[in-house]
């Protein structure tokens, strides 16, 4: 057996004897998501099992160095415990915008002891984090906003309001752009870390058209900041961001959906075998769908060798959002009158329904599709102009 | 496996890269056309593809060939459908050697050679209606003496004025609609009640119609068993399916390039064509789904070259998206060319021809489609 045979069987192995049965049913809904963090209240005792197995054996983040609380896996045995994760049907130990956005960002810009503080904090699932980006006056035109920290020797004295940002509310920390220089648009702006806890912080949920809040405004109001607090150079916040940025497009393009390949057709088939052009345009969407999982795995392969275009998950941003937004308007056509009730356990809570609406977000957050297309037309496709 | 190509395949690709932009562009497509070439593709063209080893790319090396998998021969497709490339690769050395493969050894030594040669073009005679529909094969095998009598007729048949031996999907039990009880035969050009009456394409190539007016073979013309002709049927339609679809991959990947270039340079209001949005978008989507084709088509050679259980799939998958995205991209091509895209003059719409030809072949877009409802249950 090669090594990575081998470490195929352990890894299966180990997960058959530590997912607790529980955990290998699909989550119902985001009430079965572990975030962590200070405030989390868990589920289950297996929900919470299988966090604590995870956190100890690294598996929360198994790319990640075993310094900084991860497995150490290569990106070859990463993709296998995936595999063997998703053919035994077991959940995500731990969600976390921590995982995902922060944890790569401090792997690249962080000093050594914030990997070892922030890193370790996140893999253990102790503090939940969010992303204060956006601004009222400012999103797509993201570099354009306000926010400001003011140069108070040993701290900044931060000012403003964020936008957008998702679960505020329930978050312990703010990884946040802060413009810390007026007369530079690009190179005056930091990225600061700060505790949601800190006088002059407060949330506010938005409603949205699903009728649910996933997202807040955020308020600071002379918010003291230590100098220390911060990931890169004063000033060049903006690579960090755009680097984050990067992450966040290819987790949102991850989410071309429920993840698999598994067709939603089959379940539905008593509907689509009395609606041809319905069933037409579902077996259209599953020749998307198998590509854009293929494309996904082929992205993913090329990125970890480096043989990717740096812009490229703008693309898969693109395509994976709209294929999501196709696949809810599909699911509501399907589900017929009953996909309207909003509210009635026939319908879950209206989830068809509030799904279907939250998905529309999916192509304007962390980038529009439109400017999705700008970049791939300047940046990989080189077409002329500003 | 990794969905990367490894250095031997990049080697490949660059060997195929510069072996068809030197000998078989477009040009070269040209200059066979003009001349209203019978045969619609150049033999001697053939044979150069036999010396650089590429007719025998998928014959087993026992049999003398290369022994390699689907992923090296659409590494070859794609460059013969940027260049517009015309041979009997996809025919011959594809989808004819997958059938072959299965055929007893005197079968195999009886055509291996002159494949590998570049001296034999076979063709593939499964279609009996307008559209793809080879489950219904209607064409009958009666017994008669020590072999079987055929009597039917064939369209569609690529280039099989110009082929020296016909694979015949023939049914010896059942009714048409019937999976079991078809048969494939070797029919040799000269077999005695066969008429073979060329009808050259849009897009150039040229196809046949084949009447078979009891046509008496030995039976030793059975290509694998009798009555279970549709594993070997499944054979062709699988490598010639994922064979085209690589083919348009590159089709529209030439495509794609010519008209980015095009819009680079071409001005119109003081300006680069190119630097208006509302082209850009329309070529970073175009540029998507390209992507995605190409990918899915990968994702159909590895597996089948795994003998995975879900190959079938993933090669319907692949046909259907290839078809999809290398017409939108000669589609888009032609209208963001202008007038000039509608001249005979520039190679856009050649492209837009051998498109329509390859989508057809072989089953379209919606035929598979509806087979990717089909297997995923629904």
């Amino acid at each position: 057996m090669s090594d990575l045979e081998t470490f195929r069987a352990e890894a299966r192995a180990w997960l058959e004897e530590n997912c607790p049965a529980e955990m290998r049913t699909p989550a119902k809904g985001d009430e079965d998501v572990c975030w962590g963090g200070r405030n989390f209240v868990f589920q289950s005792e297996a929900q919470k099992l299988w966090l604590e197995r995870c956190v100890a054996k690294g598996y929360t983040v198994p790319d990640w160095p075993k310094a900084y609380g991860g497995a150490g896996l290569s990106p070859q045995e990463t993709k296998i415990l995936r595999q063997e994760m998703a053919k035994l049907g077991c959940r995500s130990p731990l969600n976390s915008f921590g995982i995902w956005m922060l944890g790569p960002a401090l792997l690249k810009f962080g000093t050594e002891e914030q990997k070892v503080h922030y890193m370790g904090q996140i893999a253990r699932g102790e503090i939940r984090w969010c992303q204060g980006y956006s601004e009222p006056g400012s999103g797509s035109d993201l570099v354009s906003m306000q926010t400001f920290g003011e140069d108070k020797g040993d701290h900044w004295v931060v000012n403003g309001q964020k936008i957008w940002t998702s679960y505020a509310d329930k978050a312990d920390w703010i990884f946040c752009l802060v413009r810390t220089d007026k007369t530079n648009k690009y190179q005056g702006i930091s990225f600061l870390l700060f505790d949601m806890e800190t006088p002059g912080v407060s949330t506010k949920p938005i409603k949205l058209i699903s009728g649910n809040s996933p997202f807040c405004e955020t308020f600071f109001d002379n918010v003291v900041v230590p100098k220390h607090q911060i990931v890169g150079e004063v000033n060049r916040g903006w690579d960090v961001a755009k680097y984050l940025l990067g992450h966040e497009r290819e987790m949102i393009s991850g989410m071309g959906g429920d993840g698999g390949v598994t067709s939603i057709g089959a379940a539905m088939k008593a509907t689509l075998s009395q609606e041809p052009v319905l069933r037409a345009q579902m077996a259209l969407f599953d020749v998307d769908n198998l590509t854009f999982r293929a494309h996904g795995e082929r992205f993913m392969d090329e990125w970890k060798t480096g043989k990717a275009h740096p812009a490229y998950s703008n693309l898969m941003k693109y395509v994976g959002t709209e294929l999501n937004k196709k696949r809810n308007e599909l699911v509501m056509s399907i589900g017929g009158s009953q996909a309207l009730e909003w509210e009635s356990e026939r319908a879950n809570g209206g989830s068809k329904a509030r799904n279907w609406l939250r998905t529309k977000a999916n192509s304007i957050e962390g980038g529009t599709s439109e400017v999705m297309l700008n970049v791939v037309s300047k940046r990989i496709l080189e077409m002329p102009g500003a | 496996m990794a969905m990367t190509l490894t250095d031997d395949q990049n080697m490949l690709r660059d060997t195929a890269r510069g072996f068809m932009a030197s000998e078989a562009p477009v040009t070269h497509f040209r200059k066979f056309r003009d001349m209203g070439c019978k045969d619609g593709f150049s033999h001697g063209l053939w044979k150069q593809f036999a010396e650089i080893g590429f007719t025998g790319i998928l014959i087993p090396e026992a049999d003398g060939g290369m022994g390699m998998g689907q992923i090296e021969a659409g590494i070859v497709l794609e460059e013969i459908g940027r260049n517009l490339s015309p041979s009997p690769f996809l025919t011959t050395s594809v989808a004819a050697v997958e059938a072959l493969k299965l055929a007893d050894k005197a079968m195999r030594d009886r055509w291996f050679p002159g494949i590998l040669a570049g001296e034999t073009v076979i063709g593939i005679a499964i279609e009996e209606g307008v559209k793809h529909r080879p489950e219904k094969i209607a064409c009958v095998a009666e017994r008669s003496g020590n072999g079987f009598k055929l009597t039917g007729q064939k369209q569609f048949v690529v280039q099989g004025a110009s082929s020296d031996m016909l694979i015949v999907a023939a049914r010896t039990a059942g009714a048409a609609g019937e999976t079991d009880g078809l048969t494939l035969f070797a029919v040799d050009k000269d077999a005695a009640g066969l008429s073979i009456e060329a009808a050259r394409l849009v897009d150039s190539s040229v196809a046949a119609h084949v009447k078979l007016d009891g046509v008496q073979l030995d039976a030793d013309a059975v290509i694998g068993e009798v009555d279970g002709g549709w594993a070997v049927l499944s054979k062709i339609l699988d490598a010639g399916r994922v064979g085209a679809a690589a083919e348009m991959v590159g089709v529209g990947s030439g495509a794609m390039d010519m008209t980015f270039e095009y819009l680079k340079t071409r001005k119109q209001f003081d300006r680069v064509i190119g630097e208006f949005q509302a082209l850009q978008h329309r070529a970073a989507h175009l540029y998507g789904e390209m992507e995605g084709a190409r990918s899915i088509v990968l994702k159909a050679q590895s597996l089948m070259d795994e003998g995975h259980a879900k190959a079938e799939l993933y090669v319907a998958a692949a046909k259907a998206k290839a078809g999809l995205a290398c017409n939108l991209s000669v589609r888009e091509g032609v209208q963001m060319h202008g007038g000039i895209g509608m001249t005979d003059e520039y190679d856009i719409g050649l492209y837009m021809k051998r498109d329509r030809s390859l989508n057809e072949f072989f089953g379209d877009a919606y035929y598979h489609a509806d087979r990717v409802a089909t297997m995923n249950g629904y």
